[in-house]
């Protein structure tokens, strides 16, 4: 232990910890910004800067480790001068443009400035002396270098999060900025749409694209039939952006307050993970019978889950051999857009072409993914807008809605109803265990040998997990899977992911069955839910996806009326001809750049 | 433009393919080509096995690892403090007038590019250029015409 | 005031039998090199002017089997050009520097990082350093030297910005702690030395620390190699022996019109006129890695701030806000300044911002830009301002 002194008062803490986390310890508050729970130590942004005794400079707070008899003043008249300083330079290099912001109120810049520098600024505008131009070529999101303050918080979660880097600090000194390859537009590298830097990002240099406007116009045409469907994910995070703590459950006021906003029917994504489940569960075990028994190598195996859209980008830019390992599932939100606008349209008798699809997603990919030209196999384009977290907490807010007061209501009926199974898509390993409750049961007409059907090894927040399911007591049509041990992974965060496929494509694993999600955490760590992230706050909304879970009737995808129903009447079976019109997909090579 | 061929692949046998090896090949694509395409950008990256971006961001940090088109001479006009006191102007005009060329540009035929750059350590020499590795000193605007000349000749 | 006058001396470019110091400094103990070096009093020659003898006792304390020595031959202040005529012409020595060095610090293995406007040097090195190589081996010596090439950064003479470059990245200085002799090139423990420190390493063991001792003063032992240029009749390379008044320098070395003196090149300290007799020129006054600028009275001071300024908005890495957003508000500012656009007093608000970036940038870079700032503002700012 270590013992220094931070304003006077004395604190004992491990050898390595940093000023900043001694400090916070006291409840002494510094400030930073290019600091983030998530990511390495950089201390390039300065704003932590402190003053030891008997030092030449002050230090950064958080990349200064503690020595003993270290005396720390975090406030005094150099460093507060110094403070105001950076953050004035900071601002004169941003585009300070607040009220016309995605960010105002939301800028950890413009809090500092707030703290720090009220009043005439000291410094000149450098803004105007560079030739900033917004990259607005995602559909997902906005790369908009004016308001850039280079603390390369997006950098290292490129890097150190995702192994992507679609985006490295470029040149120096004054033109010293955040690049994609040969700054090319965002839509022509490698860049997987995943929202991870968006969702770090301090200052509104990233922000998600915003289909609000043309949310709400929808809403007021009334010439229009506006469903939307809502990821599991969303349910235990949108809280957070509404004055909850992190793993409040708010699915009922959510869905009340979707329909008080006016949307025509309040949809469930969970309804189309459970027929995800199907699909998949239904490719997975046909997979194994060809490769396994057939010694049919038309099919793949591994089978990867493709319900992740960043991870669909990130496999076809860096892994493109593996395509075929894909499972040709689209994902639940693109399944629901196919059948709101065939199955929903004539159930309800309505012309599809006056149907406008939203979908409330965790996930800035999913924009994106809703933009891919294959996604239209409804004749139209299957989601029309795709809404983040974040961007519906706004439009609450906007519709002046009291949250807190509101009733919670269910689901509409059609395709709004689901089971626990479908819910644990919003975490890592959801899909694998809901995958396996289903599949397990097809397979030998029993549940899975699990307490309460939870499947623990396949859950938590290690990077890479990996678990093996003996199968026992088979009926008959699966008897050649009798005594065979299903060998399965999970991987979280494209950096975990890229280790499991890079196994994969050398041959030094061998598994059956691969879940891959592109954010930390799986879908309740995406891209487009509420800002801060940290690691803490996923485990939050991971306890609050389970305990949703278990407060459902059914658990089971296969037992979920609604998909038996929709079988019955619209699909006829698992990936027969229909299922492969509306709820499969294929894939692109694309660049390694 | 040119083509990368088997260069990139060359380069990686002979420096690795470890990280601490991107210097020396895109030291060594540039001393043959004098600038680096995207092509020979994207191909290092593939043999390193790490983004293009960072092949990017690394190499544009490097004043000599040019990631724009240059031409086969590359002249680097000092112009810190000495040089510029010296005369750097002078040299500057002059070979922009030979070459028919404004500072940052090529020649059309691509023979040679002018550029400006920081202090490369002849002050006690000023002015100063650099003509690819070479440094030439103690300028005056008639003997830089004989260097440039001397150049167009090769 | 200690004051040694202006003598000059010839110690680096002495030509010395390599051989026999290699040979001597073979049968020393580790101890007994760090010792001399330690007893010699001397400092860091690339400018920062730590004391070697301790960067080197710091790494052989290290545990680590892997060590690494690394020549700093990035040279790039401007107004710096010694290390590459040390090269040209005592490369030998400064090779035998780095061997006794790995000799002393338990290392086998040595880097010379090369600024790449120096690379025209190489073939000439590479064959001394086969010579070289050939014949420590035979001595007994177990140790390899590679060179390794900048390609354009000033930065990257920042000792960790250099390892970050060896190691194939951008040149941007990392956090310290932990310092190089603990954590250095790859993460090993590393002494990184200037070219003429190494050198004069090499002398001080030929000759003993005793011997070398008499040269200097009490805070800035020895002698030191000058790169002398701009206003002078003389402009060149000149070792002299450290503690001279900045007025015996421009005795020495004037047009008979200096009005000031750049002691340590953009990063270091503008002495004007009236100091000239009451500055000694070392740590006890203004310190130099050798950079020694003559401005008379015909130049103008803007123009040189501008200059730096301009030069060190260019060179800064960028990663840190002080340095990367303070140079350019220090350069637009003087010119606004200059333009009438700004207000004279915005000087002041500069001159405070200089001062932040003095105590709160992340390496020496960002920290030094304000004290040619600041020397010349304060003592030219008519020039500045009219």
């Amino acid at each position: 232990m270590v013992t220094l002194k931070i304003n006077d008062q004395e604190v004992k803490v491990a050898a390595g910890t940093t000023v900043l986390d001694a400090a916070k310890k006291l409840g002494v508050n510094i400030p930073t910004l290019c600091n983030h729970p998530d990511l390495c130590v950089a201390g390039n942004c300065r704003v932590c800067v402190v003053e030891q005794t008997g030092a030449r400079t002050l230090i950064a707070a958080c990349a200064m480790p503690v020595s003993e008899g270290m005396d720390i003043h975090t406030n005094s008249l150099k460093v507060r001068n110094a403070r105001k300083h950076i953050v004035e330079l900071l601002l004169s290099e941003h585009r300070a443009d607040c009220t016309k912001c995605y960010k105002n109120q939301k800028c950890e810049l413009q809090t500092l400035a707030n703290e720090y520098s009220f009043g005439e600024h000291i410094f000149l505008d450098l803004v105007e002396d560079h030739p900033y131009a917004i990259d607005r070529s995602s559909p997902a999101f906005l790369k908009d270098d004016s308001k850039c303050i280079r603390c390369q918080r997006c950098v290292r979660t490129c890097a150190q999060l995702q192994h992507v880097s679609a985006i490295a600090v470029s040149h120096k000194g004054s033109h010293m900025k955040i690049s994609s390859f040969h700054d090319r537009p965002m839509s022509h590298v490698v860049c997987t749409n995943c929202g991870q830097c968006v969702n770090r990002c301090p200052t509104g240099a990233l922000t998600e694209k915003t289909y609000i406007d043309q949310v709400w116009d929808a809403i007021y045409d009334t010439d229009k039939h506006v469903v939307v469907q809502t990821a599991p994910a969303v349910r235990v995070a949108l809280g957070e952006d509404l004055g909850y703590d992190p793993g409040e459950r708010v699915t009922g006021k959510m869905v009340t307050a979707l329909r008080q906003l006016g949307f025509d029917s309040v949809l469930d994504t969970d309804f189309t993970a459970d027929l995800t489940i199907m699909e998949e569960g239904t490719e997975l075990l046909t997979r194994l019978k060809k490769v396994l028994v057939e010694n049919d190598h038309s099919m793949a195996l591994p089978m990867f889950t493709s319900c992740s859209p960043g991870w669909i980008k990130f496999i076809e830019h860096k892994y493109p051999k593996m395509l075929p390992n894909l499972s040709t599932c689209k994902s639940p939100q693109q399944m629901f857009g196919a059948l709101a606008k065939t199955f929903y349209a004539q159930k309800r008798n309505i012309d599809p072409s006056k149907i406008v699809s939203v979908s409330i997603m965790p996930c800035t990919a999913k924009k994106y993914e809703a933009d891919r030209p294959e996604m239209r196999s409804s004749g139209y384009k299957d989601i029309d807008f795709v809404l983040t977290t974040r961007e519906l907490a706004v439009m609450i807010k906007q519709a002046g809605i009291d949250f807190r007061t509101l009733e919670p209501t269910h689901y509409d009926s059609l395709m709004g109803t689901s089971t626990g199974a479908g819910v644990i898509f919003g975490a890592t390993g959801g899909v694998m265990e809901a995958a396996l409750r289903t599949a397990y049961e097809i397979v030998t007409g029993k549940p899975v040998p699990f307490n309460n059907l939870n499947i623990t090894p396949v859950r938590g927040m290690d990077g890479v997990k990996e678990a093996t399911i003996k199968i026992e007591g088979t009926v008959d049509e699966w008897k050649f899977l009798e005594g065979a041990e299903l060998k399965v992974a999970i991987a979280h965060g494209l950096v975990n992911a890229n280790k499991v496929a890079k196994a994969v494509s050398k041959g030094k694993v061998n598994y059956h069955f691969i879940e891959i999600m592109a954010c930390p955490g799986g879908c309740l760590g995406g891209g487009g839910q509420p800002i801060p992230t940290s690691a803490e706050i996923r485990q939050k909304r991971m306890e609050a996806i389970y305990s949703e879970d278990m407060h459902m009737d059914l658990r089971k995808s296969h037992e979920n009326p609604e998909v038996l129903a929709i079988y019955k009447e619209f699909l006829e079976k698992p990936n027969g001809h229909k299922s492969h019109e509306l709820l499969h997909t294929h894939y692109i090579e694309r660049e390694s750049y | 433009m040119y083509h990368t061929g088997n260069l990139v692949k060359e380069l990686a046998e002979k420096h690795g393919r470890k990280r601490e090896s991107l210097m020396p090949i895109l030291q060594d694509i540039v001393k043959k080509h004098n600038y680096l395409t995207d092509d020979a950008m994207v191909a290092v990256a593939t043999e390193l096995d790490i983004s293009a971006a960072e092949v990017y961001g690394t190499a544009s940090f490097y004043t000599f690892l040019d990631t724009e088109e240059r031409g086969k001479n590359i002249i680097r006009v000092c112009k810190t403090i000495t040089c510029s006191m010296k005369g750097k102007n002078d040299i500057v005009s002059t070979i922009e007038d030979i070459l028919k060329i404004k500072v940052g540009e090529t020649t059309p035929d691509k023979m040679f590019t002018l550029l400006e750059t920081n202090c490369i350590g002849w002050c006690h020499k000023a002015p100063a250029i650099l003509i690819n590795d070479m440094p030439y000193t103690d300028l005056t605007p008639e003997t830089v015409i004989d260097v440039i000349k001397g150049y167009m000749r090769k | 005031m200690e004051n040694k006058g202006l003598t000059k001396v010839d110690l680096i470019f002495e030509s010395i039998d390599v051989r026999k110091v290699m040979t001597k400094a073979f049968e020393m103990t580790s101890d007994e090199i760090i010792k001399e070096i330690l007893d010699s009093g001397l400092k860091g020659r690339g400018g920062a002017g730590f004391p070697t003898g301790l960067k080197w006792k710091y790494t052989a304390a290290e545990k680590e089997p892997e060590k690494y020595i690394v020549c700093n031959a990035d040279e790039g202040e401007p107004g710096t050009f010694k290390d590459r005529e040390i090269l040209d012409r005592a490369a030998s020595k400064v090779y035998a520097g780095m061997a006794m060095a790995g000799k002393a610090m338990g290392s086998k293995k040595g880097f010379i990082y090369l600024r790449g406007e120096y690379r025209f040097l190489l073939p000439q090195l590479f064959v001394e350093l086969h010579k070289f190589h050939k014949m420590i081996h035979e001595i007994g010596y177990d140790f390899n030297i590679e060179y390794r090439m900048g390609s354009g950064a000033y930065i990257c003479g920042e000792e960790s910005a250099l390892f970050e470059s060896i190691e194939g990245f951008r040149g941007e200085p990392r956090n310290k702690p932990p310092y190089p002799t603990v954590s250095g090139l790859f993460s090993k423990p590393t002494s990184i030395n200037n070219v003429e420190t190494l050198v004069t390493a090499v002398m001080i063991i030929d000759k003993g620390a005793k011997e070398y001792v008499k040269l200097g003063t009490k805070d800035s032992r020895g002698s030191k190699v000058f790169s002398i240029s701009g206003d002078t009749p003389i402009p060149g390379i000149f070792e002299l022996e450290l503690g001279m008044t900045v007025q015996e320098f421009v005795n020495e070395f004037g047009d008979g019109d200096t009005k000031a003196v750049q002691v340590g090149g953009a990063s270091g300290f503008c002495v004007p006129r009236k100091r000239f007799a009451d500055t000694i020129i070392g740590f006890e006054g203004v310190p130099t890695g050798g950079s020694m600028k003559l401005f008379n009275s015909s130049r103008s001071m803007y123009n040189v701030l501008h200059n730096y300024l301009d030069f060190f908005a260019e060179e800064s890495c960028g990663q840190c806000t002080p340095c990367r957003v303070g140079c350019q508000q220090l350069l637009k500012g003087v010119e606004k300044v200059k333009k009438g656009e700004a207000k004279s007093t915005y000087l002041t608000e500069l001159v405070k911002l200089a001062d932040t970036m003095k105590v709160a940038s992340k390496c020496g870079l960002g920290q030094s830009v304000g004290n040619a700032f600041r020397s010349i503002v304060e003592n030219f700012r008519e020039e500045i301002i009219y």
